[in-house]
């Protein structure tokens, strides 16, 4: 067993807007690409040319589709990578003391030099937020890009995880959810963000915010049908019309 | 274990260098970041400074990495030992293999240069090769557009000057509505994904229409799961509910638009055309006045309302034509809900929403401008309203006039060029009259008389020999399809084999899976590229290919000449070609090598020149007959398509200070890639809207060399050169339409644009509408072969929605067998619900030939994987006649991919292989497969 620091001096993590993803993956295959050759090992591939590619990925996209009681079914597109929570079990349950949150963040990470791969992390992630690499034999998780978001290398402005620095719909941001003043504090509040599935009493650092209401025009027809009102019922009087409404135009007779 | 924490190193060095220049990996054209770690590839991420992604980038522009160490990488020249289809090549050297294609095309050139047949698939660098095409003078040059978006990009240049994607683009600062037709993800992919985030991040409303939820549709506040195919009805509701209730900007209208044209009433070879006067200017009323005059001049007034008597005929202004035609109760929403599977309350809506944003809630911009009669604005009046729309709409035969029906909507609106609304970008606004006309006559040792594709105005610039018959192998600019502006790839091999209208000798393809993906009727068209005559030689003698990977087009070809991938070779995105600007700037950009290929293989243009140089090609050769350049980066620098114009518009003169218009700077290259790798050029603030009229823009334009003296023009809501086939196929003037397509040019060429059903003989009992995609995370066909997004989309299913789930008894991971007029597949089910209920689809090109793209040959793309392309003909169904009817665009010859029906039954899984159906047998890979196991970290 491995214990959790008793408080983080901050709460890093993403903000997703599921309003606002479109599944494109971007951000899978940024993370992919920056941590295969980064943090710690490479993220390794099996048959990557056959017939069941098996690769280790940090951050995956699922497609749900929602079918409301009435109106017309929903494709939600949903990125999930480690929500670095308060209350990981990951890391209480690891042997070892690989598995750790560090104080100064609260990001959770893998020590890799002594993570046995014994994979009890992962059993216990009630998000199925980390994956066992195949070929080192360790586990590899979402590290917020740990060596990206403080790399003096880096500009500043791109100080960032990767996944957020490449998501073309900007629907990931990055900051600190303890900061009740923090930009992704404030998204998060006026958003209506949420928890993913705070019932595992995980306390998730990560949040969601939830799709718009979808669908509503026709519920609108009582506004906008009357915009519609014809301005005559016979052809000939649309071309009435036509010239009262010629004559209204700047530099026209009235 | 009490708490503990190791130090972790979080300032690692990030790279030895960045190198920046253009990525590839789809047709969007973003500015990459290539960190490189001891000479290679270690991490691509998006350049910030870059005008297309201003630093991000999708799934395919990361995975980059994995496309340039892709074991389908051709390594060398080969010569095909094997019989075509099979695979079986040997390597050989450069010489051989120049010498081979020189042998083959120089007899040709000298004796009937039209029987090389020059097609290039997602070319981007088509002002070089249509350039070799014509030096070599042969009529047969063309890109994929024909199956791809000509319907698009078409409609766009004749009604208003210029289309969407790499024509233009919502004002993403100021729009409140954005209307979305049909598939789109494919193309200007990270703009309009960062432009849709824009949006939403502000509240504004996103609207959807397709068929299919998925992508953008996903994330659209609304969602209109349309009947595929009749877009083009609902748009002309939208016009009805508009007009009727005066929703429309008149100013608009008859400032900037062909609304107030009079239109000749006479019966006669004019009837239907425009009043002109001497000068040929169109003519129109004055409202200040009352009298006729030309529609250009300072102070006129043009009047959408009053008509013109003279000789006892009354000639009527278009928008009289246009009332007459959309206020008809025919394209009431009620009158056109079912066809078009959408409530008519829900059409009201929408209309509503359009008129309430584009009207209530206009504003205006304090900034002062002058149109090109001279009259000064103080302010810009923004309508918030933009639309955007690619394949989904286009890929029908009445795909032509729905794109047209849907420019007509954003130009009733007033919402193209203002702010909030739809905004063009340099080269564009570019009028009809600003582009060339097609050109097709070839003579031996010559080059072509001009450009090959170009803009018809009449009847006249058919691509037609003396006796009528087509001038080119696939039969652009004829009857058939007159206003095919990008050439009809997909008939070229079904032409040629057939030897319709003539043969052809010499089949040169660049970059397009010809045997696969980008084929209808795949399994036709593998037996055409094998078929022999009587004497035992293929019917198509020669084959070349160009690829960088072992695609399922590489078997069928007899000589291959391998490509590098993106990161090894020089490119231009030119602005004479398919820019990469931005709704406020010009902008072009580069390739460069920012590695060395580690294999025998040269880049495509570079060996386009070296054949030139061997054949001392004219436009190629200097007058000593030394050649002008040896390479493609040469050629980029040196080459001048006017004086001081040329493919790069940045860093020009002597000393690289000159932009658009300038001497040659040897130092080119180097300057852009200082600079990023790109250019961008801005447009100075007040010129920036309004371009087609404002003469601010227009004197930048001449400036920058994008015309050679100001270009304004009216928006065409009637098309004159359509009116021009009409009069033809009625009787008027000496080239006259064949008598089986007279009265298909008089209906289908409507200056106005009109909805009609596609030919649907044959499709008795076919009610299921088919319709692919490609996911946002590939492109075409290369996606395949990348080790990473291969993990994202290594299947296909057949996408069903729930409805017909439940009529045929599937369940996920059922197979069904799906069946069209021309041919049937057993393929793998899962259930969608977000779907329209009439309508199955999957994503295209996931499918692959076993032994292809050095995949093994349990490949689930190779085994479950498949092509809906075997269910569509390039030919319609026969009718009787002995004609090869197209299933193409009558009117622009767009392959018709999304008119597809279909039935569905549930299927034995095939066989005990569980392998998608049709299966063909292996092609040998002249690459081996991949490695097992990839661990790809390149630094220390």
């Amino acid at each position: 067993m491995t214990e959790l620091p008793n408080s983080t001096d901050r709460k890093m993590g993403l903000v997703i807007d599921l309003d606002t993803c479109v599944g494109c993956h971007a951000c899978v295959i940024s993370c992919k690409g920056w941590n295969t050759e980064n943090y710690g090992a490479p993220l390794s591939d099996q048959n990557p040319y056959g017939g069941d590619p098996s690769g280790t990925f940090l951050n995956r996209v699922h497609s749900y589709e929602v079918q409301p009681a009435d109106g017309h079914a929903q494709l939600i597109h949903f990125p999930k990578s480690c929500l670095h929570c308060e209350d990981a079990p990951c890391v209480t349950v690891c042997p070892t003391g690989a598995s750790y949150k560090r104080a100064e963040d609260g990001i959770v990470l893998v020590n890799e030099d002594h993570c046995i791969g014994c994979g009890l992390c992962a059993w216990s992630c009630p998000y199925g937020a980390r994956e066992l690499d195949v070929a080192e034999g360790v586990m590899k998780k979402c590290t917020l890009c740990v060596d990206r978001i403080y790399n003096e290398n880096l500009p500043e402005v791109d100080r960032i995880p990767s996944c957020v620095r490449t998501c073309p719909a900007g629907a990931r941001h990055f900051g600190d959810l303890g900061d009740p003043d923090s930009d992704v504090s404030k998204l998060v509040a006026e958003r209506g963000g949420m928890d993913l599935m705070p019932e595992m009493g995980t306390k998730p650092v990560n949040k969601y915010l939830p799709p718009r209401p979808k669908d509503q025009i026709e519920e609108q027809i009582d506004i906008l049908a009357p915009l519609l009102a014809p301005v005559a019922e016979e052809p000939q009087g649309f071309m009435g019309w036509l010239d009262k409404a010629l004559d209204k135009l700047p530099g026209g007779a009235n | 274990m009490t708490f503990q924490q190791p130090r972790v190193e979080t300032s690692p060095p990030v790279s030895d260098e960045v190198r920046k220049t253009t990525c590839y990996m789809c047709a969007c054209r973003c500015g990459i970041n290539v960190h490189m770690k001891d000479g290679k590839v270690a991490y691509i991420e998006g350049n910030r400074d870059h005008p297309v992604n201003k630093g991000v980038l999708c799934a395919k522009g990361s995975a980059g990495i994995m496309q340039v160490n892709a074991p389908s990488r051709l390594k060398a020249p080969m010569m095909r030992t094997g019989p075509r289809g099979s695979g079986q090549f040997k390597e050989i050297t450069w010489d051989e293999a120049l010498a081979i294609a020189v042998g083959w095309m120089e007899p040709i050139r000298h004796e009937a240069p039209e029987q090389l047949a020059f097609f290039t698939g997602r070319d981007q660098s088509q002002s070089f090769t249509s350039f070799w095409a014509q030096s070599f003078g042969t009529p047969n040059y063309a890109a994929h557009g024909g199956f791809c978006s000509v319907n698009m990009a078409t409609a766009g240049i004749y009604t208003m000057g210029g289309a969407f994607w790499e024509f233009g683009q919502p004002d993403w600062d100021h729009t409140k509505l954005f209307m979305l037709f049909g598939v789109a993800e494919d193309h200007d992919s990270n703009p309009i994904k960062m432009g849709i985030g824009k949006i939403k991040k502000r509240g504004a409303r996103v609207i959807g229409v397709n068929p299919i939820r998925s992508g953008y549709n996903a994330v659209a506040d609304d969602w209109v799961g349309i009947t595929p195919g009749t877009d083009g009805l609902f748009i002309l509701s939208l016009i009805h509910v508009l007009m009727k209730a005066g929703k429309i900007d008149l100013d608009y209208l008859s400032r900037y638009t062909n609304a107030p044209v009079l239109i000749n009433a006479e019966e006669g070879p004019e009837e239907g055309l425009f009043l002109r006067d001497g000068d040929g200017k169109m003519l129109v009323i004055d409202r200040n006045t009352g009298k006729l005059t030309p529609f250009d001049q300072p102070g006129v007034r043009p009047d959408l309302s009053a008509v013109y008597e003279k000789d006892g005929i009354t000639h009527r202004p278009v928008f009289h034509l246009m009332a007459e035609r959309y206020l008809a109760d025919e394209y009431a929403p009620e009158a056109i809900a079912g066809k078009c599977g959408i409530p008519a309350k829900r059409i009201r809506a929408i209309g509503g929403e359009l008129a309430r944003v584009a009207f209530d809630e206009a504003f205006e911009l304090d900034v002062e401008w002058t149109d090109f009669r001279g009259e000064k604005h103080t302010k810009m009046t923004g309508r918030p309203v933009s639309m955007h729309s690619m394949r989904g709409v286009s890929a029908h035969a009445n795909g032509f006039q729905t794109c047209r029906a849907l420019h007509v909507l954003q130009i009733l609106l007033g919402t193209v060029e203002v702010p909030g609304g739809f905004r063009f970008k340099p080269p564009y606004p570019k009028p009809v009259e600003a582009h060339p006309t097609p050109h097709c006559k070839s003579t031996p040792d010559t080059p072509l008389d001009g450009p090959h594709l170009g803009f018809v105005r009449g009847p006249e610039h058919l691509a037609l020999k003396e006796d009528g018959r087509p001038a080119r192998i696939d039969k652009a600019f004829t009857w058939e399809n007159p206003m095919s502006a990008h050439g009809l790839m997909h008939m070229v091999i079904s032409n040629a084999h057939a030897g319709d209208p003539y043969k052809i000798d010499t089949l040169f393809l660049y970059m397009a899976n010809m045997s696969w993906n980008s084929s209808m009727n795949t399994k036709g068209v593998m037996e055409m590229l094998t078929d022999k005559d009587e004497n035992g030689d293929y019917r198509i003698p020669h084959i070349i290919y160009s690829d960088a990977y072992s695609s399922e087009m590489v078997a069928f070809a007899d000589l291959i000449l391998p490509d590098t991938t993106y990161l090894e070779r020089h490119d231009c995105i030119s602005l004479l070609d398919r820019p990469i600007c931005e709704a406020d700037a010009a902008a072009d950009a580069i390739r460069w090598p920012v590695i060395e290929p580690d294999r025998n293989v040269r880049g495509f243009q570079t060996v386009l020149i070296q054949l030139a140089n061997r054949m001392k090609l004219p436009n190629f050769t200097n007058e000593d007959r030394s050649p002008k350049w040896k390479n493609y980066a040469d050629y980029i620098v040196n080459h001048e398509r006017k004086p001081g114009i040329g493919p790069l518009a940045g860093f020009r003169g002597e000393n690289g200070d000159k932009e658009g218009r300038g001497e040659v700077n040897p130092d080119q290259l180097d300057k852009y890639i200082e600079n990023g790798g790109f250019y961008v050029a801005h447009i100075p603030d007040g010129a920036d809207y309004y371009k087609p009229w404002n003469t601010a823009y227009q004197d930048w334009a001449v400036g920058m060399g994008i015309y050679d003296s100001p270009q304004p023009y009216l928006f065409q809501l009637y098309v004159e050169p359509m009116r021009k086939f009409q009069l033809a196929a009625e009787g008027h003037g000496e080239r006259q339409p064949p008598e089986h397509l007279r009265q298909r040019v008089k209906d289908v060429m409507d200056p106005l644009p009109i909805w009609y059903e596609t030919d649907q003989q044959g499709n008795e009992g076919f009610t299921v509408n088919a319709l692919t995609q490609r996911p946002m995370a590939m492109y075409h066909s290369w996606g395949t072969q990348n080790a990473w997004l291969r993990q994202l989309h290594g299947r296909n299913p057949l996408y069903v929605p729930t409805k017909l789930m439940r009529e045929h008894g599937l369940q996920d991971g059922d197979w069904a067998k799906v069946t069209s007029p021309h041919g049937e597949i057993t393929v793998p089910v899962m259930e969608m619900a977000a779907l329209n209920g009439d309508t199955v689809w999957t994503w295209n090109a996931i499918g692959k030939r076993k032994g292809a793209w050095a995949l093994e040959k349990d490949a689930p793309e190779a085994t479950k994987g498949f092509l809906l392309n075997h269910l569509i003909h390039e030919l319609l169904p026969a009718k009787g006649d002995g004609m090869r009817w197209a299933n193409s665009d009558p009117i622009t010859g767009q392959a018709a991919w999304f008119d597809l029906k279909v039935k569905i039954e549930k299927a034995a899984a095939p066989q005990d292989l569980q392998e998608s159906q049709p299966a063909f047998p292996a092609q040998e890979s002249p690459v081996g497969t991949g490695p097992k196991e990839l661990k790809w970290k390149v630094g220390k």
